[in-house]
């Protein structure tokens, strides 16, 4: 369920609120439209809020029991989740084929069905790639009816991406189903596994508020299964239909799936569009003008489309994350199961097509901070940067501007950033730390060469960071980086000052955060997540050493460089005192050649610090904040976690009042246990969706990693490549002058 | 510490025996003569001792046997040296400098220093700083033998110093030499000495010089030693740097691949990071290219250090001439205050006449000493810095083709 649950949109207290209330009114809710989990969630609670009314305090019991059994299982599927995501992104990214056969294993899809009632997840995956080539035309479903292909169909699907659904679903095939389909979950509990097409009609036509009628008339049970899938697994489909136009091989396959899920698939557009804009043309084409035809919303969608397709997969994103943007407003709710809908293959996908933007080097920002100049005199100074801006981006007024910021305003846009994104789960790059030696050095004026090194280094750093910040497509849309780049002046950053109140405040916070850390023992559910800690930590301190490796070597070079001119002037002394000419000549030759070699040194250490073990040091803060990202994990997981207790309490206490018979108590027991239902819920979505964004983030954060250490190594390569092309010519010229002593 | 595991058995020997015949053409005067041909083809470290065996294939009848070899101490070198030096005959040739004790400290200190550290490092790590040491010893080892070969081999390609007879029975004699080591009285006596000619020195400079080709070489070989002693420090300087580096490429390295280690249980990074650290390996190895290359650059420390030293020979030959000068012109004024007094005017003229005999053989062995040794200076300085510079143009070729297929290698995947 983790992975699926990207669809809230930052301001969630208010979706969720309003999920809850859609939860209560069954019938022609638009918004209902939730991803998987949140439906199968809004489903199991839904039962119970409206049996609540109706029926009689016992049977209501039990059924919260039953929920409670349930509880449990949905830690392990969370768990089986995690770990064939792994598996999942392997699949995307090595063989598609297995995939593809997951999908298409559809002819036994009872069996699969049966290990996923078992909670067997990955056993089902393992078994579905297995079956890969027999499953490729079985998309008919031959001897099962419409509906099982459908499920089935839609089962694997479920298992590979959104991993949630299959155990979740209990007992009852149909149960996930109709909460997929939209959770009208009135009628789940009522009718267990009878009349199935019924069911599916009736969710249909609720969902889609009758649109897409005339298909559901033509093949009922297909589309109707179809669009709810699509809405769920649009990411997943798009993928892998590009995937399948990459392989011709499988394409048969894909297409057989694409009947049965994409076809009105508006969400699937989206994501086709974005992954494989060139190389799925026209099935997205006609995909498109279908569900012109057929759909209200996909006006909205195309909308969306065309908004993302401006924003870049990146932005897009970002619009799907928040709901500030202009495309996932205008889409509204309705395209909110395209957000939700997408799963982390979907990301994983993204992050490709990312990388291959990113390939290009084409930024849709570029950001460089220049100048650096000192403000003021003594203490009081500062420096300011010029920070300038090129974009092609058209949420820019300008094509290209500049402003004058100081450093604090960098560490504010952090704090800022920090505060609004951390707890999301976003990594958000931080800037280089505040250096009270190196600028009192500066401060106090004194010209050297470490003072002006340290300037140089800041204002690196601070490009870095800032790129990075434009770079991430949910920073970027952030109003206040906005407003950093563009404004003329900012309102001056206080909280940064390390000696203020606030910074003052910030080191309590910081302890009482170190302390809860230490004290918060989870039991990770997520072997992902556990792996991924470990790796980061490892990494640290890896990283951490490897810097003061190459600081030394910075160290020892200068010290080199230094020496190298001392015996520059030296060779040049004993050549003056040298009688015989050649000799003399040759070596003030030599004290040339060494003073040469000794601005070699000077440039090698330069690139040591600057390509080397600033790339480090910034990786080091990097992966910092990758732990922050976990962290804010570990604190949505204990907030869901308090609140589980707390409703555990809550349902103690009605059971003691239903034992000593208080009815008056009752009812508000029971409100309390109401309340505090939605708020599990609501915690624990937040839990899912944190993992998921911290989950999306990590990877991003890796493969922009490797890509960057490889360019940069490369740089540094080339660099050293070119010094020691320097030193052969420099040291050939001195050969002949070497053999001319006589 | 088993660093006697280390000594150079034959196979590496050969190949610093070649080195040494370089050098030895280079620093001592060229002799072809093969009536004397000396080597130390090899060498034992014991503790603090070491053994080294001295090989003299002779053609001159003044030895029994035409091929014999010795075991000889360091010791027994220095004593050698200070018979020569002290043989008043000598007194106008430039006494070849004694080789400098061998130092193993550093190394071993270094190893030391690894071994107590051993538990904070990774094992990679471990071992190549482990290996870098014993090349480093290895290296030390070499050189000390080079040193006392080069010692040898000059004064056998010395006419007069050749027929010592001291040096002789060192070559010869094939017991063990056991000579005595000084004594604190005598250490201490050598140093009240060198404190006395200094001194001396200081008196007699105001003596005023009879021949302009020695005033010449005076103010030109004390300057030269200043200059030379500057430049030799600092090359030394400069070496110790170039070997930090290579030593923080070794760590650097180790960390890497330990770090791409970790990092292969991550799928995305698997790849790159074994590439990564394949190629740090190949720099890595570029660096021990480096550390050859500082080593080379011994090449060159290495020369001025002897030129040093035997400057410093020389200005000795020069303090001893204006000794004799000195003695000379208090001979003439004892001789006029002898004529004046009507007393002792024969013994006088006997000890005047003594002095500027003394002198003269002086000078004129001096100024053929001196020739000699600025012709030598000239041709070594123009080998050495040759081969440093071609050595240099290697290594730097060696590490662009490495540099090369790094890049290429990354920018191809």
């Amino acid at each position: 369920m983790a992975s699926s649950s990207e669809r809230s949109p930052p301001p969630f207290p208010d979706t969720e609120d309003q999920d809850v209330l859609d939860s209560e009114e069954v019938g022609g809710r638009d918004s209902d439209e939730d991803d998987g989990e949140e439906l199968f969630m809004s489903a199991s609670n839904t039962p119970l809020t409206k049996q609540d009314t109706p029926t009689s305090p016992d049977s209501q019991a039990s059924d919260l029991m039953e929920d409670l059994s349930v509880g449990p299982p949905s830690s392990q599927t969370e768990k089986s989740a995690a770990s064939s995501s792994p598996e999942e992104f392997v699949d995307l990214t090595n063989n598609l084929e297995s995939r593809v056969a997951a999908e298409s294993s559809s002819p036994e899809p009872s069996d699969e069905f049966f290990d996923i009632l078992g909670s067997e997840t990955q056993k089902v995956e393992v078994e579905a790639s297995v079956k890969a080539d027999s499953g490729e035309a079985s998309s008919g479903g031959p001897d099962l009816p419409g509906e099982k292909t459908g499920s089935s169909s839609a089962a694997p699907i479920i298992n590979l991406d959104n991993d949630v659904q299959p155990p979740r679903i209990g007992g009852k095939v149909i149960d996930p189903l109709a909460q997929i389909l939209g959770d009208t979950p009135a009628a789940d509990p009522k009718k267990p596994s009878s009349a199935v097409v019924d069911l599916f009609e009736d969710d249909g036509s609720d969902i889609f508020t009758g649109a897409p009628q005339s298909k559901a008339s033509s093949r009922p049970e297909k589309g109707l299964f179809g669009e709810p899938d699509e809405d769920l697994f649009g990411g997943p489909l798009g993928a892998m239909s590009k995937k399948t136009t990459e392989n011709e091989g499988k394409s048969g396959t894909a297409k057989a799936a694409g009947p049965t899920f994409s076809k009105p698939t508006e969400p699937a557009d989206i994501f086709t569009e974005e992954a494989a804009a060139t190389t799925v043309p026209r099935t997205s084409n006609t995909v498109n003008s279908k569900a012109n035809g057929v759909h209200s919303e996909e006006d909205l969608f195309t909308e969306a489309t065309v908004e993302l397709s401006l924003d870049s997969p990146r932005s897009s994103r970002k619009n799907e994350e928040t709901s500030k943007p202009s495309a996932s407003s205008s889409s509204s709710s309705l395209s909110a199961p395209a957000r939700q809908a997408k799963p982390p293959p979907a990301a994983l996908e993204e992050l490709e097509d990312e990388e291959e933007a990113e390939l290009e080097d084409k930024f849709d920002v570029l950001v460089s901070v220049k100048d650096p100049e000192k403000v003021g005199d003594g203490m009081n100074a500062y420096m300011a940067y010029k920070v300038s801006t090129e974009t092609t981006l058209p949420m820019f007024r300008n094509k290209l501007f500049t402003v004058r910021r100081r450093f604090s305003d960098f560490l504010g846009l952090y704090e800022k950033l920090s505060e609004k994104h951390g707890p999301n789960g976003l990594i958000v790059p931080p800037p280089p730390e505040k250096s009270i030696l190196g600028m009192t050095k500066v401060k106090v004026g004194k010209e050297d060469s470490s003072s002006a090194d340290f300037v140089e280094r800041r204002r690196g750093a601070l490009e870095r960071y800032l790129q990075r910040v434009v770079n991430h497509p949910l920073l970027l849309q952030d109003p206040d980086v906005r407003e950093f780049l563009e404004k003329d002046e900012l309102p001056r950053a206080v909280s940064t000052q390390t000696l203020s109140g606030a910074g003052f405040l910030k080191m309590i916070n910081k302890a009482t955060d170190a302390v809860s850390k230490m004290t918060i023992k989870m039991n990770e559910s997520d072997a992902w997540f556990e792996e991924k800690l470990q790796e980061v930590e490892s990494a640290d301190q890896h990283f951490r050493k490897l810097h003061a490796l190459v600081e030394s070597l910075v160290v020892h070079r200068k010290e080199l460089s230094l020496n190298t001119a001392n015996f520059a002037k030296s060779a040049a002394m004993l050549g003056s005192a040298e009688d015989n000419t050649a000799l003399s000549r040759a070596l003030s030759q030599l004290a040339e050649v060494e003073d040469k070699i000794e601005q070699l040194h000077q440039d090698q250490a330069a690139y040591d610090t600057f390509s080397f073990a600033e790339l480090i040091a910034d990786y080091i803060r990097l992966l910092g904040a990758v732990r922050g990202s976990f962290d804010h994990r570990i604190k949505a997981w204990q907030r869901w976690q308090d609140a589980q207790a707390m409703l555990q309490k809550k349902r103690e206490t009605e059971a003691k009042l239903l034992w000593a018979n208080k009815p008056d108590k009752l009812q508000q027991a029971k409100d309390e246990i109401v309340e505090w239902e939605a708020r599990v819920t609501q915690f624990e979505r937040d839990f899912e969706r944190v993992s998921a964004t911290v989950r999306k983030e990590v990877l991003r954060f890796e493969k922009q990693r490797t890509k960057n250490f490889k360019r940069q190594i490369t740089k540094y390569l080339e660099l050293l490549l070119q010094s020691q092309q320097q030193l052969i010519k420099y040291w050939e010229a001195f050969l002949p002058e070497a053999k001319a002593i006589a | 510490m088993c660093l006697q595991a280390l000594l150079p058995r034959p196979a590496p020997h050969a190949s610093f025996i070649q080195e040494g015949s370089a050098l030895r053409s280079v620093s001592v005067d060229l002799n072809n003569d093969a009536s004397l041909l000396i080597d130390i083809p090899d060498a034992l470290c014991e503790r603090d001792k070491v053994k080294f065996t001295v090989h003299t294939k002779t053609t001159l009848s003044s030895f029994q046997k035409p091929e014999f070899s010795v075991p000889r101490q360091h010791e027994d070198f220095i004593w050698l040296h200070d018979t020569l030096v002290e043989t008043e005959d000598y007194a106008g040739l430039i006494i070849p400098p004694a080789p400098p004790k061998p130092d193993f400290e550093s190394p071993r200190e270094k190893m030391h220093k690894l071994g107590e550290g051993e538990a904070t490092m990774t094992k990679e790590e471990y071992t190549k700083m482990k290996q870098e040491l014993e090349a480093e010893y290895l290296a030390v080892f070499k050189k000390t033998v080079q040193v006392h070969e080069v010692f040898l081999q000059r004064l056998s390609s010395h006419p007069v110093l050749s027929k010592d007879r001291n040096f002789q029975i060192f070559l010869e004699y094939d017991q063990d030499l056991s000579v005595r080591r000084k004594n604190a009285k005598e250490m201490f006596g050598g140093f009240f000495k060198n404190m006395v000619k200094s001194a001396d020195e200081v008196l007699i400079a105001g003596v005023k010089e009879v021949d302009d080709f020695f005033e010449q070489e005076k103010t030109f070989l004390l300057d030269y030693f200043s200059k030379i002693k500057e430049a030799t420090a600092k090359a030394e300087k400069m070496t110790r740097s170039h070997k930090n580096i290579a030593d923080d490429y070794i760590r650097l390295s180790a960390t890497l691949n330990s770090l791409s280690a970790e990092e292969s249980t991550n799928y995305y990074i698997i790849k790159f990071c074994l590439k990564l650290f394949q190629n740090f390996l190949r720099v890595c190895l570029k660096k021990v290219e480096g550390r050859v290359a500082s080593d080379e650059e011994l090449k060159l420390t290495e020369l001025l250090r002897y030129y040093m030293r035997d400057i410093q020979a020389a200005k000795d030959l020069l303090y001893r001439r204006a000794r004799a000068l000195a003695d000379y012109e208090n001979s003439n004024k004892a001789l006029d205050k002898a004529r004046l007094k009507g007393k002792d005017v024969s013994q006088a003229e006997e000890h005047q006449k003594r002095c500027l005999q003394k002198f003269d053989t002086l000078s004129e062995s001096g100024k053929k000493e001196l020739t000699n040794f600025k012709a030598r200076r000239v041709v070594a300085f123009r080998k050495n810095l040759v081969e440093m510079a071609e050595l240099e143009v290697k290594h730097a070729k060696n590490n662009m083709t490495l540099l090369q297929g790094c890049i290429e290698l990354l920018s191809g995947n």
